[in-house]
């Protein structure tokens, strides 16, 4: 076994004070995007003509709620900045209290910044992306529920109201990705990511259980406080559980089935999924539970392991699909993977697992909101064959698509680059074999999105000509370009190492590690292989003709990306297909035993009923017959009873 | 005990009776004699209220309320012997045998001891003494059966009362009927015939001759007609010829059969007269043996 | 008189017979009168213990139970006419429809 981290460090002990002054808005966060949602949901269609702009605003005025707490916290001593709001006291049933109570750190605070911020911009776009909807008002209703769930996640101060904005999101997610449930495939879609996510839930139930039991309490500061108490194979059984909730949620392997078809939603959603809410919920889980990891190397093992596989897997996806959004889902996959790489190292990656997730988030809302942007304009036409050289008819989404593409590649400079750079230094550093797996994700990468980039906006024009692409409205490109500078620019919060001192107090500070070649060597190496990628994607893909149909006589790794790597196809294997059978098992027992049972006693019964019923003949001397009859009887127990 | 053991075998014998009877009238007629020796036993048995209550209630009401309705429904309706629930007849005296035998053996094991007797109970009066308990032990249910009296008169009041679905009918309407129906489907007008009235007896039974000499049918009760009691004329003059044979006979034995002979004819040629043979007997020059 | 057996038999004998009765005779009326027979027997014996026992409480059960014969005779008798009314009939075996 890779000793991944060194002896277990210090856990830092979360001890927080009470919300005071500007903190007591804390629950303003949630509260101003769950007002919204009720107000959106049970408003009816009353609410119809002004429900995005209550939407955006109740997103918005939780974003500056959101900023105003973060300049607070920061004028803060780094020992004071953890702040718990205690809001009523919600469970208390026996042993078990549970209070809905909040807490804000500095894990929450970025978390908050990018949930509000990033979901408001998405807003502002879906005003324009959703114009012609007729249920509008009802997905920026859905919208809201989402952003107040996840914030509800990330607030939670206990494991218990964790789970409510984990359900939260994951009900969401449900209701926004079958929102066009008149399509088949979307209804399906939602009801596959349902299922998936409850596979995950289980997990964090039993998690949330053992915990209990464990440690009698769900809090984080108490549980942080004796968490070294515990037996270390406890401990493993909750990090394992505590990883099945994050593989579900941020879809990794096993549970990443669902990401693909969630597709099936409105753009805005998967930018929302993917960059903002949801998937990250399971990098939070990780980071925000490193009192258990950090104590059970064994689950974290597990979680770089599933990690490494799932950023492969994702890149290996993101390949062959000829679908934009597709494409990006299995980037998605990747880049989820490569936070959970972070997270799975410990006290050394969380801090770059978050600054990763921070970054993503900016740049993968940008391309996503840029393909939404795309599909706007070709008539909701995904396949990447049908476009090409649309840099000329949108420029704007093309010159911001091109920021958020040289930010996810790592191009020198841009905020992937400072990201993922340093979470492969680490991985490197911590283990070579992971981090040189870790490298190869980044090569696939600068080829799987060099070849979207190639497809969509250069090469040559191969949509119909009843096709009339256009640049979409300024209220989707504005929030573009915002996202897009961000994408640039996210890069400054690793300045001076500030993020990794402001997460200190959380996560622990780290032990410096050599890494075995000097930090340039492994940025010039990360480079080169990203030059690699790039340069194979333009001599297979820039510098050959497109044919419009998908080639068949494909290699067997290119039919297998295709096939999402044959992920439904193992699901139904060894979960569908028994489970069916199983299914029709207990049917057919339930058909002929039970119900044989049942209708045999019945028929047995009714038979003797048939004979017995003869005896109502209707003619009272018969019954009065009876009578004289259980009268001697009587007269007959009596008498014996007497003379016994 | 005398009058017990006169009386028992009687009652067994009466009420043993009414299980074979076929005419609810002789039912009714066994239940009297059962009841009226009752009456009796009360009576040997101290309890003269019950005696005069027993009569009066029992045979004189209650029995007579029985014969009311048996009038009504019909006196003749006799039950048949043929028993229609298979096994019911066998089983029902089998089993009444066994109470009766487990009734009588249980009573006969026991000993009751000496009779106490109600003289001292008596002693001012049987009927004072049972108005003294029902005045006053018995008062509350005493009070109960006055209700439930009231109750029982106006059952029967609303068992018995029939709504009236049309105006009632008055005479003129009656009238227009009739000759409505006449018109209609040629229904006799006037009132019916009256029946046959010959002067040997008073005979409701017998039918009026139409003048072709067919009775006619509607001059008699349709309920003797249903009976089978009606006789005809032509048989009544049989009747009357097998009397005046008779008369005939005995005379001819003793006295002129010339005047006989004579007597007969005369009847013999005048039938539809000839009612009544011993009426005719007033003929002085005969002897009418009596 | 040494006791009043003799007539608690008689009572039993009669009171089989009221029963015999009930069960075989078809004609609503002769049922009824069985009935009737049933009840006498009975205070035929309340009567007899009356005298046994010496005090008057059996006599003032048998004028009770006099009182309700009647008032049951009245309304049984109604219904049996309102019976044959529509049937035409005072067989009790007719009436029996509420069957099977």
């Amino acid at each position: 076994m890779y000793s991944l981290s060194e002896a277990a460090h210090q856990v830092p002990v979360i001890d927080p004070s009470a919300a005071d002054g500007t903190f007591s808005l804390l629950w303003l966060v949630i509260g101003l995007p769950l007002i919204g949602a009720a107000v959106l949901l049970l408003g009816g269609r009353a609410t119809d003509r002004w429900g995005h702009w209550l939407g955006t605003l109740a997103s918005v005025g939780s974003f500056v709620v959101s900023v105003l707490l973060f300049v607070e916290l920061r004028g803060r001593e780094e020992a004071e900045r953890s702040v718990t709001q205690h809001l009523w006291d919600w469970i208390a049933v026996g042993d078990l209290e549970v209070g809905l109570d909040l807490l804000y750190d500095p894990l929450s605070a970025l978390f908050l910044l990018l949930i509000t911020g990033v979901g408001s911009l998405i807003h502002v776009y879906s005003i324009g992306y959703m114009e012609h909807d007729p249920r509008r008002r009802r997905f920026f209703a859905y919208l809201n529920l989402f952003v107040a769930a996840m914030l509800m996640l990330v607030l939670a101060e206990n494991y218990v109201g964790l789970f409510l904005g984990w359900e939260g999101v994951g009900l969401a997610s449900y209701l926004l990705i079958g929102f066009w449930q008149h399509k088949h495939s979307a209804a399906a879609a939602a009801k596959k990511a349902f299922v998936i996510n409850r596979v995950g839930d289980i997990g964090m139930a039993l998690a949330i259980a053992l915990l209990f039991t464990t440690f009698g309490t769900t809090s984080f500061s108490a549980i942080s406080e004796v968490s070294g108490a515990a037996e270390e194979d406890t401990l493993t059984a909750v990090g394992l559980l505590l990883l099945l909730a994050a593989c579900g949620k941020s879809a990794q392997v096993p549970l990443q089935a669902w990401l693909l078809d969630a597709m099936e939603g409105p753009t805005p959603v998967s930018a929302l999924i993917h960059a903002a809410t949801m998937v990250t919920a399971g990098v939070y889980l990780v980071v925000r539970s490193n009192f258990i990891f950090e104590l059970a190397p064994h689950a974290q093992t597990v979680v770089v392991v599933v990690a490494t596989v799932t950023l492969l897997w994702g890149a290996v996806i993101g390949c062959a699909k000829d679908d934009i959004k597709k494409a990006l889902a299995g980037s998605t996959m990747s880049q989820i993977g490569y936070m959970m790489l972070g997270a799975g190292l410990g006290v050394a990656g969380y801090a770059f697992a978050i600054f990763h997730l921070i970054t993503h988030g900016f740049f993968k809302a940008n391309m996503f909101l840029g393909a939404g942007s795309v599909m706007h304009g070709m008539n909701d036409d995904v396949d990447m064959r049908r476009y090409g050289a649309l840099r000329h008819a949108m420029p704007v989404t093309f010159l911001t698509f091109a920021m958020g593409y040289l930010a996810i590649i790592g191009f020198p400079g841009f905020s992937g680059f400072w990201s993922k750079d340093k979470i492969i230094e680490t991985a490197l550093a911590e283990n070579w074999v992971v981090g040189v797996l870790a490298l190869l994700g980044a090569g696939i990468t600068g080829f799987y999105m060099t070849r979207l980039m190639l497809l969509t906006f250069l090469t040559s024009k191969r949509w119909k000509d009843d096709v009339h692409p256009h640049e979409s409205p300024a209220v989707m490109t504005v929030p573009l370009i915002v996202l897009a500078a961000l994408s640039v620019l996210g890069g400054v919060l690793l300045l001076g190492d500030w993020i990794v001192e402001w997460l200190a107090p959380v996560v622990g500070e780290a032990p410096h590690h050599e890494p075995p070649l000097p930090i340039i060597v492994i940025t010039l190496l990360t480079v080169a292989v990203v030059a690699v990628g790039v340069a194979a994607a333009w001599f297979l893909v820039g510098r050959r003709e497109v044919p419009l149909t998908p080639p068949q006589d494909v290699s067997f790794a290119t039919r297998a990306a295709r096939a999402d790597v044959y992920g439904d196809a193992i699901n139904d294997v060894l979960v569908v297909r028994p489970g069916a059978a199983t299914v029709r098992g207990i049917t057919a027992g339930d058909r002929t035993l039970v119900d044989g049972l049942f209708t045999g006693g019945s028929s047995g019964v009714k038979a003797v009923g048939n004979v017995l019923r003869r005896l109502q003949n209707g003619f009272v001397r018969s019954y009065a017959l009876s009578v004289l009859g259980g009268v001697l009887l009587v007269v007959l127990a009596l008498l014996a009873v007497n003379l016994a | 005990m005398t009058a017990f053991w006169i009386l028992a075998p009687v009652m067994v014998l009466a009420a043993l009776g009414i299980l074979v009877v076929r005419k609810a009238v002789h039912a009714a007629l066994l239940l009297a004699v059962v009841m009226i020796s009752l009456a009796v036993l009360y009576a040997v048995l101290d309890a003269p209220f019950l005696f005069a209550v027993q009569i009066i209630v029992y045979t004189g009401a209650i029995l007579m309320l029985f014969l009311f309705v048996m009038m009504i429904v019909g006196v003749d309706a006799s039950d048949s012997v043929v028993e229609t629930i298979r096994g019911q007849r066998p089983l029902a005296v089998l089993l009444g045998l066994g109470l009766a035998v487990i009734l009588v053996a249980s009573v006969g094991q026991i000993t009751l001891g000496t009779v106490v007797g109600l003289d001292a109970a008596n002693e001012g009066g049987n009927i004072e003494a049972l108005a003294n308990l029902l005045f006053s032990r018995y008062v509350f249910v005493f009070e109960t059966t006055s209700a439930l009296l009231i109750t029982a008169a106006v059952g029967a009041m609303v068992l018995a009362h029939r709504e009236r679905t049309g105006p009632r009918p008055t005479q003129a309407s009656r009238a227009a009927q009739r000759v409505r129906d006449f018109a209609e489907r040629g229904e006799h007008l006037g009132p019916l015939p009256a029946p046959g009235v010959y002067a040997r007896h008073n005979a409701v039974d017998t039918p009026a001759l139409l003048p072709d000499g067919t009775p006619a049918e509607s001059s008699v009760s349709r309920t003797l007609a249903a009976r089978g009691r009606i006789r005809s004329a032509p048989d009544l003059a049989d009747d009357i010829e097998d009397v005046q044979r008779a008369l005939g006979g005995l005379p001819g034995g003793s006295g002129s059969p010339g005047d006989t002979a004579s007597g007969s004819g005369h009847n013999t040629e005048n039938p539809s007269a000839a009612a009544g043979g011993p009426a005719t007997d007033g003929d002085p020059g005969s002897e009418a043996p009596r | 008189m040494t006791d009043v057996t003799p007539y608690v038999v008689l009572s039993a004998i009669l009171f089989s017979i009221g029963c015999v009765g009930v069960l075989t005779r078809r004609n609503a009326i002769v049922v009824f009168m069985c009935v009737e027979l049933m009840l006498n027997a009975c205070n035929l014996a309340l009567v007899a213990f009356a005298k046994q026992h010496g005090n008057l409480d059996g006599q003032i059960a048998a004028f009770f139970v006099m009182v309700v014969a009647a008032a049951e005779v009245v309304v049984g008798l109604a219904i049996i006419m309102t019976i044959f009314r529509t049937r035409r009939s005072a067989s009790v075996d007719d009436a029996s429809l509420l069957k099977y």
